[in-house]
């Protein structure tokens, strides 16, 4: 009987504090930046396309939901020249950001992709790039790399000397 | 044989090879990258360090260099020592300082040796913060591309360019830590095997720049064993597919043939699969039809009589088919006359004589060859680079007289200097190989012949001979005789090229005049031994035959024979039903034209020159409508169908079960896959279709699967889709795979060869022709072989089209004196090319380019100045 009693006092209580549930979706829940949601593609400081269509992130997903093919502008900068994520597939378990060795693809904490049909959720690259730099700002894979590509000739990448004159004879 | 202890355990090594070799074929894994299992070692790179012990009561030891250190009796090494492993580690930190962070847009990156070998080493954390050396590259042509950055300084280019394959324009340039290897300046490289430094190169400095056009990792790309299809010399490769297109090839190991190496017209002519020239949908009067009702007007149309003309391009399997379909005495060969006699002619000699044909293992170990009437290099391209290492056998010996061990490469070099063995060429022309011939000899087809039966007489007085023969020839072949005679292995090369049964007939009264020599003979196209083997009449006797309708298989005849006899060939006939790949111009004459599969898209046997039987695989997931002729033509569902049928219908080819396991096999229960287990975008990449992922393509027609479901165990030699082993990403897993380093794979080199021993006795040949004799006017077109431009298939493949020759007449400069830079030929133009090699009354026209590709060669034209 008391029991009972008490048990009632503390859910009356209840009432008097702070609600946990949120109105969604009137109101939206706080997801920390590093949440695991819609994939995206983002770009480099300069603007231009992150991805260099290295294939690792469609190696490192575990359902396989990721494909692209290689291309490359006329100046040699590799990029993808299509870049698919069937999200009807994907498991947002972040793998393919774990092995991105240019930040480009990044999970973002938007998970509002519900759709009716099962196609709607096929991502091409137009749909995943944005623009900007996403969670990485400052991170430039070109600017590292020893590949030439247009606008940065061989030995202007970081930490790299001038390119080298072969047929010098001196030691 | 050795015992060797390392890290205290007990092994049995050869004590001919060294440390590393020994280990690598024990399977364990020491990270090296001088070393080349065909090119031996020479301890550059100082990578494959181990720690060797004096004895057991030795705690200290001493660091070795693995590949430069014979395996002894009693010897103790340890690969795990701390010592020895800090070392390694050291030797890589080292070789990566100036390596630039480009894995990710690299070409090798995923089958690349210095990724395996610095994850092998346990080097992952940069601590070199300076400068990185750089390098500008160079434009070395359609096939390679060049980035100098990533090089590691091992040598092994430069090595394999100049040392093995012959070349000259690749080389080492500067000094300390600015080596470059590259050329003198921007050009194509002209080594015609230089397409092998993507598999040589450890890193990403040569990558194949065709690839890159479409480029895909190693481990997304759906892989089979098959068989290059643009000479008869039968070189395994592993064709690679990715989104229903081929995207490259590769060397396939087979210990019996190409070994290590392919040409760069095997590697690189695979594009014209991807032509844009193919043929996708079948066309009745060039309007498209479905393949069912293409189908069903093919039977109505043989049902109605008709006349089957086969292809020595087309597989055994498909010749059959063809055969079957319109009868026996309805099936022709698909190649003129003489050719078809010279076919048999070799045939004849492989099959009865006494000398077996080589391989081109054996070819390699050869240690005096002839070479009769064959520009190798251009006819038979793998074959060439074979003779070139086997004029090192017989210098050999001044090595092993000094007691170096025949794998310390440089050491090797150094005592033989420019010590030849005896190679012979004679030919109609320079060719290639003249620069490591011992003497050359260079005549019209007939004198060639003559030659041969000279040097046959020399050996075996037995042999007829020419009685007229100059007293400097009668001396080289006296030279040429008492070298072959010498020699322990003795190698004969030979074949139709020359289009002369005079010259084949004087190679194999060489061949039996001498104990224990080999024969090698090239052939025209990847089955043309195949298609002899048929013994079907001719395209000539095509002619003569009468029916309604003429169905011709994967063949252009306006290859075969001048246009104008087949616009007459074809006009007998009511109907024309063409199947092939590419638009060509017997296709421009099908009333019926229906898409038939390349080597990557269906599977079939191929006959090598060498009279090996070999299967080729589907790359390429089955896509309607294009299907492989012998299913086109009816009659069976699956290739093990057609096979039994063929087996039984030709006992001569029975052997044809044997050339790899049929469809039923399986390991352990479980289909071969041909993806790897890493293969990526199984769900997405036909996403954009359907949601609803296809269940994968069936194949009722192999033990291989469309997928990366299946045993990935070692699977029979001749199933072999691709070399990968935990570790070991890049081409040079095949170690894993090997009975013994550079020998036999471990599941057995897949092929069966049928003239692998010789037969019983023959009598001489003794139709030696006359003299040639140069007349006023009229000049023997002879044809001149281009590696680039001579073969119908890879003309289509743009990189070799791109290195293909322009039409020309070639001429000795003083027969060419009269004309200026042009002449008339069959009423065309053509630019004059002299060449002081060409016997004079001869002239020289690039076989197989049009407007000559029709033409039967030699034959005596007249040849005008310009009006």
């Amino acid at each position: 009987m008391l029991s009972t009693i008490r048990t009632l006092w503390y859910v009356f209580l209840h009432m008097f504090h702070k609600r946990v549930t949120i109105q969604y979706p009137d109101e939206k829940a706080y997801l920390a930046p590093r949440y695991r949601g819609r994939i995206i593609l983002s770009r480099d400081p300069d603007g231009g396309e992150r991805c260099v269509a290295c294939h690792l992130c469609a190696e490192a997903c575990p359902v396989d939901c990721i494909a692209l093919q290689a291309t490359e502008d006329e100046n040699g900068r590799r990029y993808p020249e299509f870049f698919r994520i069937n999200f009807s597939r994907c498991i947002f378990c972040g793998f393919c950001e774990e092995a991105c060795p240019t930040y480009a693809i990044q999970l973002t904490p938007d998970t509002e992709m519900g759709e009716y049909k099962r196609p709607n959720l096929v991502y091409e690259k137009d749909d995943l790039l944005i623009n900007g730099e996403g969670k990485y700002p400052g991170y430039n894979f070109w600017r590292v790399s020893g590949v030439k590509i247009g606008g940065k000739d061989k030995g202007e990448a970081e930490n790299e000397g001038p390119p080298v004159d072969v047929h010098r004879l001196l030691p | 044989m050795a015992t060797v202890h390392v890290d205290n355990q007990r092994y049995e090594m050869d004590d001919k090879q060294n440390l590393l070799q020994a280990c690598l074929q024990l399977k364990m894994d020491l990270p090296y990258f001088c070393w080349h299992p065909a090119m031996g070692s020479v301890g550059a790179c100082r990578q494959c360090a181990v720690k060797q012990f004096k004895d057991e009561s030795d705690q200290h030891g001493k660091i070795v260099m693995a590949c430069m250190t014979p395996v002894t009796e009693g010897a103790r090494i340890s690969i795990q020592d701390a010592e020895a492993v800090e070392f390694r580690a050291a030797v890589i930190e080292g070789l990566m300082i100036n390596h630039p962070h480009d894995c990710p847009v690299c070409d090798e990156g995923g089958e690349c040796h210095l990724q395996d070998m610095t994850v092998m080493t346990g080097h992952n954390y940069r601590r070199y913060a300076f400068e990185k050396r750089t390098f500008r590259n160079q434009n070395l042509g359609p096939f390679l591309n060049h980035e100098m950055n990533r090089c590691i300084q091992c040598y092994r280019c430069v090595r394999f360019y100049r040392e093995y394959a012959g070349g000259n324009d690749l080389n080492a340039f500067a000094l300390r830590n600015i080596v470059f290897f590259g050329r003198d300046k921007d050009g194509v490289l002209e080594n015609e095997f230089a397409g092998n430094l993507v598999e040589v190169c450890p890193t990403g400095v040569f990558t194949d720049k065709t690839l890159k056009q479409h480029y895909t990792r190693k481990w997304d790309l759906q892989m089979a064993p098959s068989v290059c299809v643009h000479c008869a010399v039968g070189c395994n490769i592993t064709a690679a597919e990715r989104y229903g297109m081929l995207r490259r090839l590769v060397n396939r190991y087979n210990g019996e043939v190409n070994g290590y190496f392919l040409c760069d017209r095997g590697r690189f002519g695979y594009e014209f699969v991807n032509s844009q020239r193919r043929i996708r949908k079948p066309l009745r009067h060039g309007q498209p039809v479905g393949l069912e009702d293409a189908r069903a007007g093919l039977r109505k149309l043989a049902a109605g009589g008709a006349i089957g003309i086969g292809s020595p391009r087309a597989s055994l399997e498909s010749n059959f088919a063809l055969r079957s379909l319109v009868g026996a005495d309805y099936f022709f060969a698909g190649i003129p006359g003489r050719e078809a006699a010279l076919l048999k002619l070799m045939l004849e000699i492989l099959g009865n004589g006494p000398a077996p044909a080589a391989s081109l293992r054996e070819i390699e170990h050869s240690d005096a060859v002839l070479v009769l009437g064959e520009d190798v290099t251009n006819v038979a391209p793998r074959m060439a680079l074979s003779l070139r290492q086997a004029v090192r056998q017989q210098p050999m010996e001044i090595a092993e007289r000094l007691r170096i061990p025949l794998w310390m490469d440089h050491a090797v070099r150094e005592a033989v200097q420019d010590e030849k063995g005896p190679l012979f060429i004679a030919a109609a022309s320079a060719t290639r190989l003249d620069d490591v011939a011992a003497a050359t000899f260079r005549g019209a087809p007939d004198d060639i012949a003559r030659l041969g039966f000279a040097v046959a007489q020399a050996l075996d007085p037995a042999a007829p001979g020419p009685e007229d023969l100059p007293g400097q020839t009668r001396e080289l072949a006296a030279r040429i005789a008492a070298a072959l005679k010498g020699a322990k292995r003795p190698l004969i090369v030979s074949g139709p090229s020359l289009g002369s049964a005079a010259i084949i007939q004087a190679a194999a009264n060489v061949a039996w005049a001498l104990a224990g020599a080999h024969l090698a003979f090239t052939a025209a196209e990847a089955n043309s031994m195949g298609l002899a083997m048929m013994e079907a009449p001719a395209l000539d006797a095509a002619q003569a035959a009468t029916a309604e309708t003429a169905i011709i298989v994967e063949n252009d005849l306006y290859r075969r024979l001048p246009a104008a006899e087949v616009d007459q060939l074809l006009a007998r006939f009511g109907h024309v039903v063409v199947l092939d790949h590419l638009e060509n111009a017997t296709t421009a004459k099908a009333e019926l034209l229906i898409p038939a599969a390349t080597f990557a898209e269906g599977e079939g046997t191929l006959m090598s020159s060498e009279g090996r039987l070999q299967r080729f695989f589907a790359a390429l997931s089955p896509t309607e409508p294009v299907e492989p002729s012998w299913r086109l033509l009816g009659g069976w569902n699956t290739l093990d169908e057609i096979i039994r049928a063929l087996a039984e219908a030709m006992p001569q080819l029975a052997a044809v079960r044997e050339a790899a396991p049929a469809a039923s096999f399986r390991m352990e229960a479980a289909k071969i896959p041909r993806q790897p287990h890493r293969y990526s975008g199984r769900t997405s990449m036909l996403a954009n279709i359907s949601v609803h992922e296809p269940k994968p393509p069936q194949d009722a027609d192999s033990p291989l699967s469309f997928s990366m479901e299946g045993n990935p165990k070692q699977p029979p030699g001749a199933l072999q889709p691709f070399f990968w082993t935990p570790g070991w990403n890049s081409y040079q897993a095949v170690n894993k795979f090997q009975e013994e380093i550079a020998g036999r794979l471990e599941a057995g080199d897949p092929g069966v060869p049928m003239f692998a021993s010789g037969g019983g006795g023959h009598a001489f040949f003794n139709a030696i022709p006359a003299a040639f004799e140069a007349r006023a006017g009229e000049w023997l077109l002879a044809p001149l072989f281009h590696i680039y431009g001579s073969e119908e298939l890879s003309r289509e493949a743009p990189a070799v089209a791109e290195l293909g020759p322009q039409p020309y007449v070639a001429l000795n400069p003083e027969d060419a004196a009269q004309f200026g830079d042009e002449v008339e030929l069959m009423g065309q133009r053509f630019r004059v090319s002299r060449i002081a090699e060409l016997p004079r009354g001869v002239a020289g026209i690039p076989a197989g380019v049009p407007p000559f590709a029709g033409l039967e060669l030699p034959a005596w034209s007249k040849i005008q100045p310009i009006q």
